[in-house]
């Protein structure tokens, strides 16, 4: 039952999007989402559009992965469209009762369903896209510079991937301490509030606790093997910067510079035509 | 209360990409009063087996019938199966909570909604069936050791007083002594309560000394079902599945190939003591008939 939650959903596949530096992934992702906002007018999108296309063709995930993430955001889009649909003030399109729908309102609401819409399939590209260990490494070495300010970068990164690393191990032993109280008649789904929440007791009790036991022995486990964690410490995989990178960021300003130009060159092209 | 498995399959994942078999037409019949072991190799679908049994997992296809009736229909009582189907899980000292022994061991009971005094009451049988002394009755149960918290875990489970037991790998992580001493303590408890028990394992040594039936599982099919002796006589098929007869047989087989006249089919020490006593005194027999005949 629970196993079928996937968290940190790293889709496997062989692909030039899959091998670039994380770095680099994360840093696209942060340029991609701020030219979302800071693109304006319809065309600028459609130049974000045809970049991110190029981009899921290249990574060989599914489409389907992609929208997956969408399901989550479909309540929050719908009440921040509606909102923006009727609460526009500007020249009104259709009138019902007192609410009316005005031209600036659906142009904000049509805006702001793209840029969610692409903020979370970008995202997703780059989650499916780079295992859990990549992305922290990644981290880690962006905000290196942080360090001089006395940040415990390495110490948060550790952290970061031990924690993802526990997730679908605390899942299975929930799943099995469940299974083990069901096994003793334990009743999880029947009875009110209170007694719900109290029938928790016998599966949170046994599960802290073996949350604790491994918490211990994975430090026991580091301490054993002298790990000291920061500044002299050397990787098995230290990142490199490698050709592709390069022309990844070479590709990601060229994106920038075509979206902004799109945005504000083909409008005065087409004689002033604002959408 | 017999258990009739009826063709049953289980595949984890079906709707992935890589669905697995755990289970494949497993046909089986439990009658009551069997002490059973159920062997196989690691992945071979026993665990999986065991939960089909008192309904916590649901078969992909195929049926269970508990006393006559199918598991799987509207309206069957599942937490009375849970009840009558006691399963021990692997590590079950995890599963401990209360504060102390004694509360911990009236989970079980007490979700039945029985009277505070018949709670109580089975809840001492249990741990007295499981042979825990009652100076650690009133204890936190993470002060036990790791034998003892496994007896109260078991003991959690006996107090719901079922038809059948299923414990799963009850040995797991624990040292001879405590090995010995919780088999011999399901033994005695199998023999005091005549109730159905299935001794789930991967070491055949483990169980041949107590069980009267063995059921191999092999990549999620009943390999072999049958009494020990028949089964440790494929010993050469159980190794190639990852499995071996009790190292007794092999010493056995060792002493006949060498050309001592026993038989190779003692499964335990005290069988195979019996077989080579029995070769010596006839070896001995031998020599006085023969040292007759010379001195007439």
């Amino acid at each position: 039952m629970l196993r079928d939650i996937t968290l940190g959903q790293y889709y496997q596949a062989e692909s030039v999007i899959h091998r670039l530096d994380p770095r680099v992934k994360l840093g696209t992702t942060v340029l991609f989402i701020i030219s979302l906002f800071a693109f304006d007018g319809f065309w600028g999108y459609g130049v974000a559009a045809l970049f991110l296309g190029i981009v899921i063709k290249l990574s060989k995930v599914p489409f389907k992965f992609m929208v997956k993430g969408m399901k989550s955001i479909v309540f929050l889009l719908s009440v921040t469209v509606i909102f923006n649909l009727f609460l526009t003030p500007g020249e009104p399109l259709v009138q019902i009762w007192k609410l009316s729908i005005t031209r600036e309102g659906v142009r904000l609401a049509v805006l702001l369903s793209i840029r969610l819409g692409f903020l979370i399939i970008g995202s997703s590209v780059m989650t499916l896209t780079t295992t859990p260990n990549q992305l922290t490494d990644g981290l880690e070495r962006m905000l290196r510079p942080l360090n001089k300010m006395r940040v415990p970068v390495h110490e948060i990164a550790m952290m970061m991937s031990i924690a993802l690393r526990f997730i679908p191990i605390l899942m299975e032993e929930t799943d099995k301490i469940m299974k083990a109280q069901l096994a003793r008649c334990a009743d999880f789904e029947s009875g009110n509030l209170v007694r719900r929440a109290k029938s928790l007791v016998p599966l949170l009790v046994p599960l802290f606790i073996s949350a604790f036991r491994r918490a211990n022995d994975l430090a026991m486990a580091m301490e054993a093997r002298c790990y000291r964690g920061g500044d002299h410490r050397t990787r098995m995989k230290p990142l490199h910067y490698e050709k592709r990178d390069y022309i990844a960021y070479l590709i990601v300003i060229g994106y920038l510079v075509a979206g902004v130009a799109a945005g504000k060159l083909i409008p005065v092209l087409l004689g002033g035509v604002v959408l | 209360m017999p258990i009739i498995l009826d063709k049953v399959s289980h595949i984890y994942g079906e709707d992935t990409t890589m669905p697995v078999r755990a289970l494949d037409n497993v046909s089986l019949v439990l009658p009551d009063g069997q002490f059973i072991g159920l062997i196989g190799h690691t992945g071979s679908g026993k665990s999986t087996l065991v939960q089909h049994l008192n309904g916590l997992m649901k078969a992909t296809s195929g049926a269970i019938y508990f006393n006559g009736e199918d598991i799987d229909s509207d309206g069957f009582d599942r937490k009375m199966l849970r009840a009558r189907v006691g399963l021990v899980f692997q590590y079950p000292e995890h599963q401990l909570f209360e504060t102390d022994v004694f509360s911990d061991v009236c989970f079980g009971p007490k979700n039945l909604g029985l009277s505070k005094k018949e709670i109580d009451l089975r809840a001492y049988e249990a741990l007295k069936l499981v042979g825990l002394e009652d100076d650690y009755f009133y204890q936190s149960p993470f002060d036990l050791s790791g034998g003892q918290k496994r007896r109260v875990a078991i003991a959690g489970v006996l107090a719901m007083k079922p038809d059948v037991l299923i414990l799963d790998e009850p040995t797991a992580g624990l040292d001879p002594r405590g090995r010995d001493e919780i088999l011999d303590q399901i033994a005695r408890l199998k023999q005091e309560t005549g109730i159905t028990v299935v001794l789930v394992s991967h070491s055949m040594d483990d169980v041949a000394k107590y069980v009267d039936r063995i059921i191999v599982m092999n990549k999620g099919r009943v390999l072999y079902d049958d009494e020990p002796k028949e089964v440790f006589k494929r010993y050469r098929e159980l190794e190639a599945v990852g499995l071996a007869a009790p190292q007794v047989t092999y010493i056995m087989k060792a002493l006949r190939e060498k050309g001592y006249d026993v038989s190779d089919e003692a499964t335990t020490i005290g069988e195979a003591r019996e077989e080579i006593k029995n070769y010596f005194a006839r070896l001995v027999a031998a020599r006085k008939e023969r040292q007759g005949a010379e001195d007439a």
